[in-house]
Protein backbone atom coordinates (compact mmCIF):
# COMPACT_ATOMS: atom_id res chain seq x y z
CA UNK A 1 0.00 0.00 0.00
CA UNK A 2 1.37 3.39 -0.96
CA UNK A 3 1.87 5.66 2.00
CA UNK A 4 0.38 9.09 1.46
CA UNK A 5 2.53 11.95 2.69
CA UNK A 6 1.71 12.74 6.30
CA UNK A 7 0.55 16.24 7.12
CA UNK A 8 2.47 18.27 9.66
CA UNK A 9 1.19 20.92 12.03
CA UNK A 10 2.94 24.32 12.31
CA UNK A 11 4.56 22.96 15.49
CA UNK A 12 6.29 20.00 13.83
CA UNK A 13 9.79 21.48 14.10
CA UNK A 14 9.15 22.50 17.71
CA UNK A 15 8.13 18.91 18.56
CA UNK A 16 11.15 17.42 16.80
CA UNK A 17 13.49 19.88 18.56
CA UNK A 18 11.92 18.94 21.92
CA UNK A 19 12.79 15.29 21.28
CA UNK A 20 9.23 14.12 20.66
CA UNK A 21 8.51 10.65 19.33
CA UNK A 22 6.44 11.39 16.22
CA UNK A 23 3.96 8.85 14.88
CA UNK A 24 1.37 8.72 12.10
CA UNK A 25 -2.11 9.54 13.43
CA UNK A 26 -5.17 10.02 11.20
CA UNK A 27 -2.96 11.14 8.32
CA UNK A 28 -0.86 13.48 10.43
CA UNK A 29 2.62 13.16 11.90
CA UNK A 30 1.96 13.86 15.59
CA UNK A 31 3.93 13.73 18.86
CA UNK A 32 2.97 10.66 20.89
CA UNK A 33 5.24 11.64 23.79
CA UNK A 34 8.21 13.81 24.74
CA UNK A 35 9.68 12.75 28.10
CA UNK A 36 7.29 9.85 28.65
CA UNK A 37 3.56 9.19 28.74
CA UNK A 38 3.40 8.83 32.51
CA UNK A 39 5.29 12.05 33.26
CA UNK A 40 3.10 14.00 30.83
CA UNK A 41 -0.05 12.43 32.25
CA UNK A 42 0.95 13.38 35.80
CA UNK A 43 1.87 16.91 34.68
CA UNK A 44 -1.68 17.41 33.41
CA UNK A 45 -3.26 15.94 36.56
CA UNK A 46 -1.10 17.98 38.94
CA UNK A 47 0.01 21.08 37.02
CA UNK A 48 -0.35 22.12 33.41
CA UNK A 49 0.22 20.34 30.13
CA UNK A 50 -0.04 21.67 26.58
CA UNK A 51 -1.05 19.49 23.63
CA UNK A 52 -0.75 20.29 19.95
CA UNK A 53 -4.13 19.21 18.57
CA UNK A 54 -3.86 21.10 15.30
CA UNK A 55 -4.74 17.92 13.44
CA UNK A 56 -8.35 18.46 14.52
CA UNK A 57 -10.49 20.10 11.87
CA UNK A 58 -12.84 23.06 11.95
CA UNK A 59 -16.00 23.72 9.96
CA UNK A 60 -17.48 27.20 9.82
CA UNK A 61 -21.27 27.44 9.43
CA UNK A 62 -22.69 30.90 8.81
CA UNK A 63 -25.72 32.67 7.42
CA UNK A 64 -29.31 33.41 8.40
CA UNK A 65 -30.19 29.70 8.73
CA UNK A 66 -26.92 28.50 10.25
CA UNK A 67 -28.74 27.62 13.46
CA UNK A 68 -31.46 25.70 11.62
CA UNK A 69 -28.91 23.74 9.61
CA UNK A 70 -26.94 22.74 12.70
CA UNK A 71 -30.15 21.87 14.53
CA UNK A 72 -30.88 19.42 11.69
CA UNK A 73 -27.36 17.94 11.75
CA UNK A 74 -26.32 17.90 15.39
CA UNK A 75 -27.90 15.79 18.13
CA UNK A 76 -27.97 18.46 20.82
CA UNK A 77 -30.42 21.39 21.01
CA UNK A 78 -28.46 24.02 19.10
CA UNK A 79 -31.02 26.74 19.99
CA UNK A 80 -29.75 26.45 23.58
CA UNK A 81 -26.26 27.46 22.42
CA UNK A 82 -25.78 31.18 23.04
CA UNK A 83 -23.22 33.48 21.46
CA UNK A 84 -19.96 32.77 23.29
CA UNK A 85 -21.10 29.29 24.28
CA UNK A 86 -19.80 25.78 23.58
CA UNK A 87 -21.81 22.60 23.09
CA UNK A 88 -21.01 18.90 22.63
CA UNK A 89 -23.02 16.77 20.23
CA UNK A 90 -22.83 13.83 17.88
CA UNK A 91 -23.43 13.74 14.15
CA UNK A 92 -25.65 10.82 13.13
CA UNK A 93 -26.76 9.00 10.04
CA UNK A 94 -30.52 8.51 9.57
CA UNK A 95 -30.18 5.06 11.22
CA UNK A 96 -28.52 6.64 14.27
CA UNK A 97 -25.00 5.45 13.43
CA UNK A 98 -22.44 7.93 14.75
CA UNK A 99 -20.47 9.82 12.09
CA UNK A 100 -18.50 11.96 14.54
CA UNK A 101 -18.58 13.66 17.91
CA UNK A 102 -18.12 17.39 17.87
CA UNK A 103 -17.77 20.57 19.86
CA UNK A 104 -19.53 23.59 18.39
CA UNK A 105 -18.83 27.18 19.40
CA UNK A 106 -21.28 29.96 18.61
CA UNK A 107 -19.14 32.89 17.53
CA UNK A 108 -22.00 35.23 16.54
CA UNK A 109 -25.77 35.12 16.02
CA UNK A 110 -25.29 33.65 12.57
CA UNK A 111 -21.85 32.05 12.83
CA UNK A 112 -20.66 28.78 14.38
CA UNK A 113 -17.34 26.95 14.44
CA UNK A 114 -17.47 23.15 14.82
CA UNK A 115 -14.37 21.13 15.74
CA UNK A 116 -14.07 17.74 14.01
CA UNK A 117 -11.97 14.66 14.56
CA UNK A 118 -9.03 14.58 12.14
CA UNK A 119 -9.97 11.22 10.64
CA UNK A 120 -13.56 12.37 9.99
CA UNK A 121 -13.03 15.95 8.88
CA UNK A 122 -13.47 15.48 5.12
CA UNK A 123 -16.52 13.27 5.57
CA UNK A 124 -18.09 15.68 8.07
CA UNK A 125 -17.47 18.59 5.74
CA UNK A 126 -19.13 16.80 2.82
CA UNK A 127 -22.07 15.85 5.08
CA UNK A 128 -22.50 19.44 6.26
CA UNK A 129 -22.25 20.81 2.72
CA UNK A 130 -24.64 18.24 1.25
CA UNK A 131 -27.33 19.21 3.76
CA UNK A 132 -26.61 22.95 3.56
CA UNK A 133 -28.25 23.16 0.11
CA UNK A 134 -31.66 23.08 1.81
CA UNK A 135 -30.79 26.03 4.05
CA UNK A 136 -29.78 29.66 3.66
CA UNK A 137 -26.42 28.89 5.22
CA UNK A 138 -22.83 28.60 4.11
CA UNK A 139 -20.50 25.80 5.19
CA UNK A 140 -16.77 26.35 4.77
CA UNK A 141 -13.68 24.31 5.59
CA UNK A 142 -11.77 26.21 8.28
CA UNK A 143 -9.11 23.55 8.95
CA UNK A 144 -6.34 25.62 7.38
CA UNK A 145 -7.37 28.73 9.35
CA UNK A 146 -6.36 27.41 12.76
CA UNK A 147 -3.73 25.72 14.81
CA UNK A 148 -5.21 24.29 18.02
CA UNK A 149 -3.53 23.96 21.40
CA UNK A 150 -5.13 22.31 24.43
CA UNK A 151 -3.84 23.64 27.76
CA UNK A 152 -5.07 21.36 30.53
CA UNK A 153 -4.59 20.81 34.24
CA UNK A 154 -5.33 22.45 37.59
CA UNK A 155 -2.78 25.17 36.80
CA UNK A 156 -3.76 25.56 33.14
CA UNK A 157 -5.83 28.71 33.53
CA UNK A 158 -3.14 30.39 35.58
CA UNK A 159 -0.55 29.48 32.96
CA UNK A 160 -2.59 30.83 30.06
CA UNK A 161 -3.55 33.93 32.04
CA UNK A 162 0.13 34.86 32.15
CA UNK A 163 -0.11 35.78 28.45
CA UNK A 164 -3.82 36.49 28.03
CA UNK A 165 -5.95 39.57 28.18
CA UNK A 166 -8.73 40.08 28.94
CA UNK A 167 -9.48 37.20 31.26
CA UNK A 168 -10.29 33.69 30.07
CA UNK A 169 -13.84 32.52 29.38
CA UNK A 170 -15.39 30.12 31.92
CA UNK A 171 -15.96 26.41 31.27
CA UNK A 172 -18.12 25.70 28.18
CA UNK A 173 -17.70 29.28 26.96
CA UNK A 174 -15.51 30.87 24.33
CA UNK A 175 -14.06 34.34 23.77
CA UNK A 176 -11.50 36.12 21.64
CA UNK A 177 -8.49 36.76 23.86
CA UNK A 178 -5.18 38.50 23.24
CA UNK A 179 -2.25 36.07 23.55
CA UNK A 180 0.78 38.31 23.17
CA UNK A 181 1.32 39.01 19.48
CA UNK A 182 -1.95 37.52 18.31
CA UNK A 183 -5.60 37.17 19.23
CA UNK A 184 -6.87 33.63 19.74
CA UNK A 185 -10.23 32.01 20.16
CA UNK A 186 -10.06 30.59 23.68
CA UNK A 187 -12.58 27.93 24.69
CA UNK A 188 -13.21 26.49 28.15
CA UNK A 189 -13.18 22.92 26.92
CA UNK A 190 -10.87 19.92 26.90
CA UNK A 191 -10.45 16.17 26.73
CA UNK A 192 -8.70 15.33 29.99
CA UNK A 193 -11.29 15.85 32.73
CA UNK A 194 -9.17 18.67 34.13
CA UNK A 195 -9.91 22.36 34.05
CA UNK A 196 -8.28 24.23 31.19
CA UNK A 197 -8.80 25.78 27.81
CA UNK A 198 -8.40 25.02 24.14
CA UNK A 199 -6.88 27.75 22.02
CA UNK A 200 -7.44 28.29 18.30
CA UNK A 201 -4.97 30.65 16.64
CA UNK A 202 -3.85 31.39 13.11
CA UNK A 203 -1.25 28.78 12.10
CA UNK A 204 1.52 31.36 11.70
CA UNK A 205 1.24 32.29 15.39
CA UNK A 206 1.25 28.74 16.77
CA UNK A 207 5.01 28.53 17.41
CA UNK A 208 4.98 31.83 19.28
CA UNK A 209 2.00 30.90 21.48
CA UNK A 210 3.39 27.40 22.11
CA UNK A 211 6.72 28.89 23.19
CA UNK A 212 5.03 31.38 25.51
CA UNK A 213 3.02 28.60 27.15
CA UNK A 214 6.14 26.49 27.67
CA UNK A 215 7.96 29.53 29.10
CA UNK A 216 5.00 30.10 31.44
CA UNK A 217 5.45 26.58 32.81
CA UNK A 218 3.31 24.28 30.64
CA UNK A 219 4.69 20.76 30.06
CA UNK A 220 4.50 19.55 26.43
CA UNK A 221 2.24 16.49 26.34
CA UNK A 222 1.61 14.08 23.48
CA UNK A 223 -1.17 11.92 22.15
CA UNK A 224 -0.15 9.06 24.45
CA UNK A 225 -1.01 11.05 27.57
CA UNK A 226 -4.06 12.51 25.85
CA UNK A 227 -5.38 8.96 25.46
CA UNK A 228 -4.68 7.79 29.03
CA UNK A 229 -6.13 11.02 30.45
CA UNK A 230 -9.37 10.80 28.47
CA UNK A 231 -9.81 7.10 29.23
CA UNK A 232 -9.46 7.64 33.00
CA UNK A 233 -12.43 10.03 32.81
CA UNK A 234 -14.29 7.86 30.24
CA UNK A 235 -14.40 10.32 27.36
CA UNK A 236 -15.11 8.55 24.08
CA UNK A 237 -12.58 8.22 21.29
CA UNK A 238 -14.16 8.10 17.85
CA UNK A 239 -13.08 4.98 15.99
CA UNK A 240 -12.58 3.08 19.24
CA UNK A 241 -15.59 3.63 21.46
CA UNK A 242 -18.05 4.62 18.75
CA UNK A 243 -18.36 4.50 14.99
CA UNK A 244 -21.05 4.27 12.32
CA UNK A 245 -22.20 0.87 13.60
CA UNK A 246 -23.05 2.26 17.06
CA UNK A 247 -25.74 4.70 18.05
CA UNK A 248 -25.39 7.28 20.84
CA UNK A 249 -27.80 5.42 23.12
CA UNK A 250 -25.64 2.29 23.31
CA UNK A 251 -22.53 4.51 23.43
CA UNK A 252 -23.83 6.20 26.57
CA UNK A 253 -24.18 9.55 24.81
CA UNK A 254 -27.96 9.83 25.07
CA UNK A 255 -27.46 12.89 27.30
CA UNK A 256 -26.36 14.99 24.31
CA UNK A 257 -29.21 13.81 22.07
CA UNK A 258 -32.42 15.84 22.05
CA UNK A 259 -34.74 13.86 19.75
CA UNK A 260 -37.46 16.54 19.92
CA UNK A 261 -35.22 18.79 17.78
CA UNK A 262 -35.76 16.44 14.80
CA UNK A 263 -32.09 16.03 13.89
CA UNK A 264 -31.04 13.43 11.34
CA UNK A 265 -31.16 10.11 13.20
CA UNK A 266 -33.55 11.30 15.90
CA UNK A 267 -36.29 8.80 15.00
CA UNK A 268 -33.89 5.87 15.22
CA UNK A 269 -32.56 7.17 18.52
CA UNK A 270 -36.03 7.65 19.99
CA UNK A 271 -36.70 3.99 19.22
CA UNK A 272 -33.36 2.88 20.67
CA UNK A 273 -33.99 4.91 23.79
CA UNK A 274 -37.48 3.47 24.22
CA UNK A 275 -36.61 -0.15 23.40
CA UNK A 276 -33.12 -0.31 24.86
CA UNK A 277 -30.12 -1.71 23.00
CA UNK A 278 -28.60 -5.19 22.99
CA UNK A 279 -25.22 -3.87 24.04
CA UNK A 280 -23.96 -0.89 25.98
CA UNK A 281 -20.61 0.77 26.43
CA UNK A 282 -19.35 0.52 29.99
CA UNK A 283 -16.08 1.35 31.76
CA UNK A 284 -14.23 -1.32 33.71
CA UNK A 285 -11.11 -1.85 35.80
CA UNK A 286 -8.97 -4.95 36.08
CA UNK A 287 -9.09 -6.07 39.69
CA UNK A 288 -5.79 -7.98 39.32
CA UNK A 289 -2.75 -7.76 37.07
CA UNK A 290 -2.78 -7.08 33.34
CA UNK A 291 -3.51 -4.39 30.79
CA UNK A 292 -6.62 -4.68 28.59
CA UNK A 293 -6.29 -3.65 24.96
CA UNK A 294 -8.68 -2.73 22.16
CA UNK A 295 -10.20 -5.89 20.66
CA UNK A 296 -9.83 -8.10 23.73
CA UNK A 297 -12.96 -10.27 24.25
CA UNK A 298 -15.09 -9.65 27.34
CA UNK A 299 -16.13 -12.91 29.03
CA UNK A 300 -19.01 -13.61 31.37
CA UNK A 301 -19.31 -17.13 32.79
CA UNK A 302 -16.83 -18.29 30.17
CA UNK A 303 -18.84 -17.01 27.20
CA UNK A 304 -17.93 -14.00 25.08
CA UNK A 305 -20.25 -11.16 26.09
CA UNK A 306 -18.57 -8.17 24.50
CA UNK A 307 -15.39 -6.55 23.21
CA UNK A 308 -12.95 -4.01 24.65
CA UNK A 309 -12.92 -0.78 22.63
CA UNK A 310 -10.23 1.11 24.59
CA UNK A 311 -7.78 -0.20 27.15
CA UNK A 312 -4.63 0.98 28.85
CA UNK A 313 -2.71 1.15 32.09
CA UNK A 314 -4.02 4.02 34.21
CA UNK A 315 -1.12 6.08 35.55
CA UNK A 316 -3.30 7.55 38.34
CA UNK A 317 -5.10 4.36 39.40
CA UNK A 318 -2.07 2.15 38.63
CA UNK A 319 -4.23 -0.60 37.20
CA UNK A 320 -5.58 -1.76 33.88
CA UNK A 321 -8.66 0.17 32.76
CA UNK A 322 -10.86 0.26 29.70
CA UNK A 323 -14.23 0.56 28.07
CA UNK A 324 -16.13 -2.23 26.35
CA UNK A 325 -19.37 -2.83 24.54
CA UNK A 326 -21.05 -5.69 26.31
CA UNK A 327 -24.43 -7.31 26.81
CA UNK A 328 -26.70 -4.64 28.26
CA UNK A 329 -27.63 -6.73 31.34
CA UNK A 330 -23.93 -6.89 32.29
CA UNK A 331 -23.26 -3.17 31.83
CA UNK A 332 -24.05 -2.28 35.44
CA UNK A 333 -21.46 -1.04 37.95
CA UNK A 334 -20.28 -3.85 40.19
CA UNK A 335 -20.72 -6.64 37.64
CA UNK A 336 -17.75 -9.00 37.67
CA UNK A 337 -16.45 -9.92 34.21
CA UNK A 338 -13.28 -11.32 32.71
CA UNK A 339 -11.17 -9.82 29.95
CA UNK A 340 -9.40 -12.27 27.64
CA UNK A 341 -6.02 -10.56 27.28
CA UNK A 342 -4.23 -12.55 24.58
CA UNK A 343 -5.45 -15.88 25.92
CA UNK A 344 -5.21 -15.09 29.61
CA UNK A 345 -8.38 -14.42 31.58
CA UNK A 346 -8.04 -11.24 33.65
CA UNK A 347 -10.54 -10.46 36.41
CA UNK A 348 -12.39 -7.17 35.91
CA UNK A 349 -15.34 -5.24 37.27
CA UNK A 350 -17.73 -2.80 35.63
CA UNK A 351 -17.48 0.64 37.22
CA UNK A 352 -19.41 3.88 36.95
CA UNK A 353 -18.04 6.93 35.13
CA UNK A 354 -15.56 8.43 35.60
CA UNK A 355 -13.00 5.78 36.55
CA UNK A 356 -10.83 8.56 37.97
CA UNK A 357 -12.42 11.73 39.31
CA UNK A 358 -10.08 14.76 39.22
CA UNK A 359 -12.36 16.59 41.65
CA UNK A 360 -11.77 13.94 44.33
CA UNK A 361 -8.01 13.85 43.97
CA UNK B 1 16.58 6.52 31.60
CA UNK B 2 19.75 4.67 30.69
CA UNK B 3 22.16 5.89 28.01
CA UNK B 4 22.16 4.08 24.67
CA UNK B 5 24.68 1.24 24.92
CA UNK B 6 25.22 -2.25 23.47
CA UNK B 7 27.77 -4.06 25.65
CA UNK B 8 30.47 -5.94 23.75
CA UNK B 9 30.26 -9.06 25.94
CA UNK B 10 26.60 -9.78 25.00
CA UNK B 11 25.09 -11.58 22.02
CA UNK B 12 22.10 -10.04 20.27
CA UNK B 13 18.96 -11.30 18.57
CA UNK B 14 17.54 -9.21 15.71
CA UNK B 15 14.22 -8.90 17.60
CA UNK B 16 16.11 -6.68 20.08
CA UNK B 17 16.91 -9.20 22.78
CA UNK B 18 20.26 -9.90 24.38
CA UNK B 19 21.90 -12.99 25.90
CA UNK B 20 24.78 -13.10 28.37
CA UNK B 21 26.19 -16.60 27.81
CA UNK B 22 28.19 -18.33 30.57
CA UNK B 23 28.92 -21.91 29.47
CA UNK B 24 25.62 -23.79 29.32
CA UNK B 25 23.69 -21.04 31.08
CA UNK B 26 22.55 -17.68 29.85
CA UNK B 27 20.71 -14.58 31.05
CA UNK B 28 18.23 -12.88 28.70
CA UNK B 29 16.87 -9.36 28.49
CA UNK B 30 15.78 -6.70 26.02
CA UNK B 31 18.12 -4.17 24.46
CA UNK B 32 18.33 -0.44 25.04
CA UNK B 33 16.73 0.06 21.62
CA UNK B 34 13.77 -2.17 22.54
CA UNK B 35 13.00 -0.43 25.82
CA UNK B 36 13.38 3.00 24.22
CA UNK B 37 11.03 2.14 21.37
CA UNK B 38 8.46 0.80 23.84
CA UNK B 39 8.61 3.62 26.38
CA UNK B 40 8.24 3.20 30.11
CA UNK B 41 7.45 -0.41 30.94
CA UNK B 42 4.40 -0.51 33.21
CA UNK B 43 3.63 -4.23 33.22
CA UNK B 44 5.70 -7.39 33.03
CA UNK B 45 4.69 -10.84 34.19
CA UNK B 46 7.60 -13.26 34.54
CA UNK B 47 7.17 -16.65 32.85
CA UNK B 48 7.22 -19.85 34.95
CA UNK B 49 10.47 -21.33 36.16
CA UNK B 50 10.86 -24.68 34.39
CA UNK B 51 9.15 -23.51 31.21
CA UNK B 52 10.87 -24.33 27.93
CA UNK B 53 11.95 -21.51 25.66
CA UNK B 54 12.71 -21.91 21.97
CA UNK B 55 15.07 -19.80 19.93
CA UNK B 56 13.20 -17.14 17.90
CA UNK B 57 9.91 -17.76 19.75
CA UNK B 58 8.25 -15.30 22.17
CA UNK B 59 8.41 -16.31 25.84
CA UNK B 60 7.09 -13.19 27.59
CA UNK B 61 5.55 -9.79 27.00
CA UNK B 62 6.55 -6.34 28.14
CA UNK B 63 3.93 -3.61 28.11
CA UNK B 64 4.08 0.15 28.13
CA UNK B 65 1.04 2.38 28.44
CA UNK B 66 0.74 2.43 24.66
CA UNK B 67 1.76 -1.01 23.49
CA UNK B 68 2.53 -4.66 24.08
CA UNK B 69 5.79 -6.09 22.84
CA UNK B 70 6.70 -9.76 22.59
CA UNK B 71 10.03 -10.78 24.04
CA UNK B 72 11.81 -13.32 21.83
CA UNK B 73 14.09 -16.01 23.11
CA UNK B 74 17.55 -15.63 21.59
CA UNK B 75 18.40 -19.28 22.41
CA UNK B 76 16.62 -22.52 23.37
CA UNK B 77 16.52 -24.09 26.81
CA UNK B 78 14.69 -24.22 30.12
CA UNK B 79 14.04 -21.29 32.45
CA UNK B 80 15.90 -21.74 35.75
CA UNK B 81 15.23 -18.34 37.32
CA UNK B 82 13.04 -15.30 36.69
CA UNK B 83 13.51 -11.70 37.82
CA UNK B 84 10.66 -11.46 40.34
CA UNK B 85 11.46 -7.87 41.27
CA UNK B 86 10.19 -6.70 37.88
CA UNK B 87 6.58 -7.47 38.81
CA UNK B 88 6.66 -4.60 41.30
CA UNK B 89 9.08 -2.32 39.47
CA UNK B 90 8.94 -3.09 35.74
CA UNK B 91 10.48 0.32 34.99
CA UNK B 92 13.82 -1.27 36.02
CA UNK B 93 13.83 -2.66 32.47
CA UNK B 94 14.16 0.93 31.22
CA UNK B 95 16.57 2.06 33.90
CA UNK B 96 19.05 -0.82 33.66
CA UNK B 97 18.24 -3.03 30.65
CA UNK B 98 21.49 -5.06 30.83
CA UNK B 99 21.77 -5.25 34.64
CA UNK B 100 18.93 -5.22 37.17
CA UNK B 101 16.44 -5.29 34.28
CA UNK B 102 17.36 -8.86 33.24
CA UNK B 103 14.32 -11.06 32.53
CA UNK B 104 15.19 -14.77 32.85
CA UNK B 105 18.08 -17.19 33.34
CA UNK B 106 18.07 -20.24 31.09
CA UNK B 107 19.84 -23.61 30.98
CA UNK B 108 20.70 -23.90 27.31
CA UNK B 109 19.72 -27.05 25.41
CA UNK B 110 21.95 -26.29 22.44
CA UNK B 111 24.72 -23.79 23.22
CA UNK B 112 25.91 -23.93 19.60
CA UNK B 113 22.83 -21.87 18.63
CA UNK B 114 24.79 -18.89 19.91
CA UNK B 115 26.77 -18.92 16.66
CA UNK B 116 23.67 -17.57 14.91
CA UNK B 117 23.39 -14.48 17.15
CA UNK B 118 24.85 -11.07 16.40
CA UNK B 119 27.76 -9.47 18.17
CA UNK B 120 27.44 -5.88 19.36
CA UNK B 121 28.91 -4.40 16.17
CA UNK B 122 26.57 -6.39 13.93
CA UNK B 123 23.56 -5.46 16.08
CA UNK B 124 24.47 -1.78 15.96
CA UNK B 125 24.74 -2.09 12.18
CA UNK B 126 21.29 -3.66 12.06
CA UNK B 127 19.88 -0.73 14.02
CA UNK B 128 21.54 1.89 11.83
CA UNK B 129 20.32 0.19 8.64
CA UNK B 130 16.75 -0.05 9.97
Amino acid sequence: MATAALRRTPLYEAHAAAGAKLVPFAGWEMPVSYEGVRQEHVAVRTGCGVFDVSHMGEIRTSGPQAESLLQRLLSNDVTKLEVGGAQYSVLCRPDGGILDDLFSYRLADDEYLTVTNAANHERDLEWFQAHAVDFDAEVTDALADYAMLAVQGPEARGTVSALASPELPPRMHTATVGLGVVDGLVCGTGYTGEDGVEILVEPGAAVDVWGRLIDAGATPAGLGARDTLRLEVCFHLYGNDMDETRNPIEAGLGWCCKEETDFIGSEALAAARADGTDERLAPFVLTGPGIPRQGNPVLSEGEQAGTVTSGTHSPCLEQGIGMAYLRADLAEPGTEIEIDVRGRGRAARIESKPLYDPKES
Amino acid sequence: MAEETYPEELKYHPEHDWARIEGEEATFGITWYAQDALGEVVFYEPPEVGAAVTKDQPYAEVESVKAVSDVYSPLSGEITAVNETLSDSPETINEDPYGDGWLVKVKLSDPSEADQLLDAAAYRELLSSG
